[in-house]
């Protein structure tokens, strides 16, 4: 028997993420400055997301609707950080 | 050579020397002519709403950099950047005109306020120069070895003054 397909994407509500990139400019105590005012992190933990981004190239610092990730895009671009949005995955 | 920012009651200050002050302000002149306000469409609820005109990755890598496209995708990063990116330059146009405005010889005292600014022009400064001198992460150690006959030379210590005025302000700060 067959089994009707959706026409489109139905997985419910997977995550979107936003993603901040290294770059060799922004500095480690900005950035880390900047994930706890942008975020209200704890100094640890902002600190932990700048090495990953650091060490990784890359870390995921906030994740939410899609709507709350550009939000937070938006803010991190202003500050400068290089930053996008992606659906988990 | 100016020491760096200090904490204060009510923000930060910093002692510049006529020099410094003209530097800066002439550096963060140049962010202020590359970022031209915010374009917006003829219509008034997309003007009203800062719904810019364009949905073009900047040509310059400079502007690339200070609005990156926030989508791997090409059309969610124009969209992305058609609702955004009129406000930012206006942002970041805000912030470099207020260091322009306090940025002066002498005495240099920043409220919160002022100083975030200066913290968010200084990195537009640096991502500017940053781009154009294709610094790496070891930019530190390059302009320790690199000759002050090296016609880069300049440049490259003013991007190490700048990276040290921010460091220091973001530290005044915490």
């Amino acid at each position: 028997m067959e089994v009707e397909r959706p026409a489109i994407d139905v997985r419910p509500d997977l995550p979107w993420l936003t993603i901040v990139w290294n770059d060799p400019v922004n500095l480690m105590s900005y950035v880390t400055f900047v994930f706890q005012s942008v975020f209200g992190f704890t100094r640890e933990k902002a600190e932990k997301l700048m090495l990953d981004v650091h060490h990784k190239g890359r870390a995921v610092v906030s994740s939410g609707t899609r709507e709350e990730m550009e939000r937070d895009v938006q803010i991190l671009h202003s500050y400068g950080l290089w930053a996008t949005v992606q659906r988990d995955s | 050579m100016s020491t760096g920012f200090k904490p204060t009651e009510t923000g930060v200050s910093i002692r510049l020397d006529a020099a410094e002050a003209s530097v800066l302000r002439s550096l963060v002149g140049l962010v202020l002519g590359l970022v031209e306000p915010g374009a917006t469409g003829d219509d008034p609820l997309e003007r009203a709403l800062g719904i810019g005109a364009t949905a073009e990755v900047p040509s310059d890598p400079v502007l690339a950099r200070l609005f990156p496209s926030a989508y791997e995708d090409e059309e969610a990063a124009g969209e992305f950047r058609r609702y955004t990116e009129a406000t930012l330059r206006d942002a970041k146009r805000a912030d470099a005109t207020t260091l322009i405005d306090t940025a002066v010889g002498g005495e240099v005292e920043l409220t919160a306020e002022q100083a975030a600014a200066w913290m968010r022009a200084l990195n537009d400064v640096r991502l500017m120069l940053g781009v154009r001198l294709e610094v790496t992460e070891e930019v530190h150690e390059e302009i320790a070895r690199m000759s002050e006959e090296d016609p880069r030379y300049p440049a490259f210590v003013t991007y190490d003054w700048l990276t040290y005025l921010q460091d220091t302000l973001v530290r005044a700060l915490w």
